[in-house]
């Protein structure tokens, strides 16, 4: 077995604890290179299907390709689609830095679609290297009443046994690509032929490295057009993956109080 | 693709709380020119908004709270390269109260980074944190004598925590592979060798990492596939798992635990993945059988003559995480790979201090103690000794909610119970007697039934059962003794006394005394009969019958007052060494939980306790009038 043949078996071995284990299942498409890779584990986990609902919480500031791919992929992977939007950003914490209210829209939209279905468990495609607070998450993270997360006292979990279990009106995040880097993403594409919106390719010298809302992503300069391209761009650089992404690091713990809200 | 290939290891930087483990993260990271662009300024930043000099640590302690109070409080991950290969860090938390962030990082480690303050010296954690890298069963550890800068890089400061260090990890059973001296915050012997420690030959951290070996593959042990989930999405009917250990191919039998049923792989099921003839350790799979078992999540997979133990009670060492104590009898869910069951603490063995790591009793076990237990389930279970298998050897506690503790696996002095519950032969019918049970109790004046006499060696048993024998018969009972003079020379002749033997001749004579007792006897057996399933499995013969009774008496004195008597010199024997196994000094003995019966011999003289048995058998044996 090679690196991403044990990453794939590790994902497909938490997925399928998930689904054991937790009776409502959901999980979070944001349309992203990291959500269509869980994705695809989950048709590899369960055999070309995908036994649970597919969630895209909608701040309804995306990229129109992005809109596009999510209708097409919805229907050619046969997917039980939600998409549910998010309320304006009057309803975020007024005490957040703007960029990160932007973001806070996205925790709102998930609690309420969270409170709507009766959700115990959202799995969601967060990275360990993407964030430095992220890389001290669990694979099933529990979430109080409110959503929060309680970083200050995650409970153990070691040889992949996970906390399943959970008292009533709260639910668990599930991390399947917790293990994984931005370049075994892109190797795991490339190696699966999994479909990718066009905006991660350069145009004009740029391309999306990861991708958000328009207002607050913007492009680095770039000129990968192929996959193999963009493997060589990653090997090489010593940019962050989130450089983009403007609401990380507008204070030094925006990002921390973000996630303790309960944002993915 | 340039690095499909790199190799990636992971590493866990552990020891006692302020000896350097963020400070040697940041620095491995500078000196290998693996730091993200702008993380050095954002760092410095930080530290300059609180007025403080340059502080690794904040590249990993990512919170708020850790960067004020100055301590990692969870495990962080972070990658980074030599030539050779990658490698991920996990910096693990120092701080006692954080154990459980500790163990939750350095799980999945392959090798460890063992971190000693030069000038404070081995530690409590340095102690603790080694203990838990055996239990975990990380292997490979390299010692780091850090801040060797505020010893003037002293040559015998060195030499002296190697010395004291190497014996405590030897009586652990670990030798370090290395044992470097470090100034973390300066680099040196980092990546490069140290001008300020011409006395050291040895490699520098990043050499010593670099020879180092990957985990080994699981492949080579046997088979062992825990069912995951059944799924029928389509016309399949699939079960789901991931293989921990071993190998297989489609057209092999596999035995399914505990449930002992048998069938062959029709298919290894995939989607778009190219079609599988066999699987390994580490994959995770779906396969469908040539017939269809009701087969449920939690059955264990293997081959049908590598197949793993079952037993419903086994010795357990356990780190303790829960703030609750652990307490004796408590019931406590047990997960053993995808399994689930509950089990009771049946008893503390000991616990190690957390000085002195010696061993020491104790009725409780608190958060972050070492202990070990025995641990006793209702149902079987499926497992192996962690020796044997790191996988299947390995298993947590739960209150069926969060994870309390982790532990391993000893299965010395239990038997495999497999042979025990399989019946062989088929073609059995069952062939009515022409005499009846009620026939045989007329005629005789009493019904048979059976005496099952049970405690250490040294009791009572034999001299007991022989003087009630000849008590009953001048009463004029039917009766027999069934002892191991007259049983270990012919009924069991072929069997020794290694735990499977031994159950296996309690379950022969459960079988025979309940012979006996359907022929209108009264047997007495006089045997240790240690495990407590096995003479709930002669219970279960006798009771089988429906006519025969079956009473289990309990002829009681502990072991000290035993071992006092030793009329036949076992014990000093097997205090010696030259006797293995041995109930009660290299074996366990369980005692009954509800014996129809009591018999102190401790309070008891001989003539009273035959008395007190001949009475019992006259007020159930004998009709009223």
């Amino acid at each position: 077995m090679d690196h991403l043949d044990q990453l794939e078996a590790q994902s497909v071995y938490i997925l399928r604890e998930a689904f054991n284990r937790i009776d409502k299942l959901g999980m979070l498409w944001s349309l992203g290179k990291d959500s269509n890779v869980m994705v695809w584990l989950a048709r590899k986990a369960f055999f070309g299907h995908v036994p649970f609902p597919v969630m895209h919480i909608d701040t309804e500031r995306k990229f129109p390709e992005m809109y596009l791919f999510r209708e097409r992929y919805a229907k050619e992977w046969g997917l039980n689609l939600i998409v549910e939007k998010c309320p304006p950003v009057e309803a975020t914490d007024p005490t957040l830095p703007p960029n990160a209210r932007s973001a806070a829209r996205k925790t709102l939209g998930l609690r309420d679609t969270i409170a709507k279905y009766g959700f115990t468990g959202i799995i969601a495609g967060i990275r360990r290297d993407e964030e430095s607070v992220r890389a001290k998450e669990r694979v099933f993270s529990p979430r109080g009443e409110s959503g929060a997360w309680d970083f200050r006292d995650q409970p153990p979990e070691f040889w992949d046994y996970f906390n399943t279990d959970l008292p009533a009106g709260t639910h668990l995040r599930v991390h399947p690509l917790l293990s994984w880097t931005e370049l075994d993403i892109w190797k795991y594409v490339q190696r699966e032929h999994i479909p990718m919106v066009e905006l991660y390719f350069a145009k004009g010298g740029k391309r999306y490295r990861s991708l958000g809302d328009q207002d607050i992503t913007s492009p680095v300069v770039s000129e990968a057009i192929t996959i193999a391209e963009i493997i060589a761009e990653l090997e090489a650089t010593r940019e962050p993956e989130r450089a983009g992404r403007a609401m990380d690091r507008e204070t030094e713990d925006a990002f921390e109080r973000l996630r303790a809200a309960g944002y993915m | 693709m340039s690095s499909a290939e790199r190799d990636l290891m992971r590493i866990v930087i552990v020891g006692h709380v302020d000896h350097g483990k963020s400070t040697l993260v940041g620095r491995l990271f500078h000196d290998t020119g693996s730091l993200p662009d702008g993380k050095f300024e954002a760092i410095k930043a930080m530290c300059e908004r609180r007025g403080m000099p340059f502080e690794w640590a904040f590249l990993m302690d990512a919170f708020q709270s850790e960067r004020d109070q100055g301590i990692t409080i969870d495990t962080a991950q972070i990658w980074f390269k030599t030539a050779l290969r990658d490698y991920t860090i996990i910096d693990a938390p120092g701080h006692r109260e954080f154990i459980k962030n500790m163990i939750t990082g350095a799980s999945s480690a392959e090798a460890a980074l063992m971190l000693i303050d030069a000038g404070q010296g081995i530690q409590q954690q340095s102690r603790l944190h080694a203990f838990l890298l055996n239990l975990l069963g990380v292997k490979q550890i390299v010692v780091l004598v850090n801040k060797m800068d505020l010893v003037d890089f002293s040559e015998a400061r060195f030499a002296e925590i190697a010395r004291e260090y190497s014996s405590y990890l030897g009586s652990l059973g670990i030798k370090a592979s290395y044992i470097i001296p470090l100034a973390a915050r300066d680099g040196d012997n980092i990546a490069t060798k140290s001008a300020r420690t011409p006395w050291y030959p040895g490699p520098t951290l990043i050499e010593a990492l670099d020879s180092f070996t990957p985990a080994a593959p699981l492949a080579a042990l046997p088979l062992r596939l825990p069912i995951q989930d059944i799924y029928k999405f389509d016309d399949r009917r699939i079960l789901a798992g991931r293989v921990v250990s071993g190998r297989f191919k489609v057209g092999d039998t596999l035995l399914f635990s505990p449930s002992n049923k048998t069938a062959k792989v029709a298919s290894i099921e995939g989607w778009s993945a190219p079609e599988a003839h066999d699987a390994e350790a580490g994959q995770s799979v779906g396969v469908t059988l040539d017939e269809q078992l009701f087969i449920e999540r939690g059955e264990m997979a293997s081959h049908v003559d590598t197949a793993p133990i079952e037993t419903n009670a086994f010795k357990a060492k356990l780190f303790w995480l829960a703030k609750k104590p652990l307490k004796l009898g408590e019931n406590y869910r047990l997960r053993l790979q995808t399994r689930d069951v509950n089990v009771v603490v049946e008893s503390i063995v000991c616990i190690y201090d957390a000085e002195s790591f010696s061993a020491r009793p104790s009725e409780i076990v608190e958060r972050n103690d070492i202990a070990e237990v025995i641990l006793r389930s209702t149902a079987l279970l499926a497992l192996d000794g962690v020796e044997a298998n790191p996988k299947t050897g390995r298993f947590v506690l739960s209150d069926g909610r969060n994870i309390l503790a982790g532990g391993t696996i000893a299965l010395e002095g239990y038997p495999d119970q497999r042979r025990m519950v399989t019946v062989r032969s088929a073609n059995i019918t069952d062939v009515a007697h022409g005499v009846t049970a009620a026939q045989r109790t007329l005629r005789n004046g009493h019904p048979g039934g059976v005496l099952w006499l049970t405690g250490l060696s040294g009791a009572g048993k034999s001299t007991i059962a022989m003087a009630v024998e000849q008590e009953l018969f001048r009463r004029g009972f039917h009766v027999f003794v069934l002892d191991g003079d007259n049983v270990r020379r012919g009924l069991s002749a072929n069997l020794g006394f290694a735990p499977e033997d031994r159950a296996e001749n309690i379950r022969r004579i459960g079988e025979v005394a309940t012979l006996f007792a359907e022929s209108g006897q009264i047997v007495i057996t006089a045997f240790i009969s240690p495990y407590r399933t096995d003479r709930q499995r002669a219970r279960q013969a006798a009771e089988a019958t429906a006519t025969t009774v079956f009473h289990e008496i309990y002829i009681k004195a502990d072991l000290a007052t035993c071992e006092g008597r030793d009329p036949k010199g076992l014990y000093q024997k097997a205090r010696a060494g030259e006797i293995a196994e041995f109930t009660g000094i290299s074996a366990p003995y369980e005692p009954p939980l509800k014996p129809e019966l009591v018999v102190d011999t401790e309070k008891l003289s001989i003539a009273d306790a035959v008395a007190c048995v001949v009475s019992y058998v006259e007020s159930r044996f004998r009709k009223p009038g």
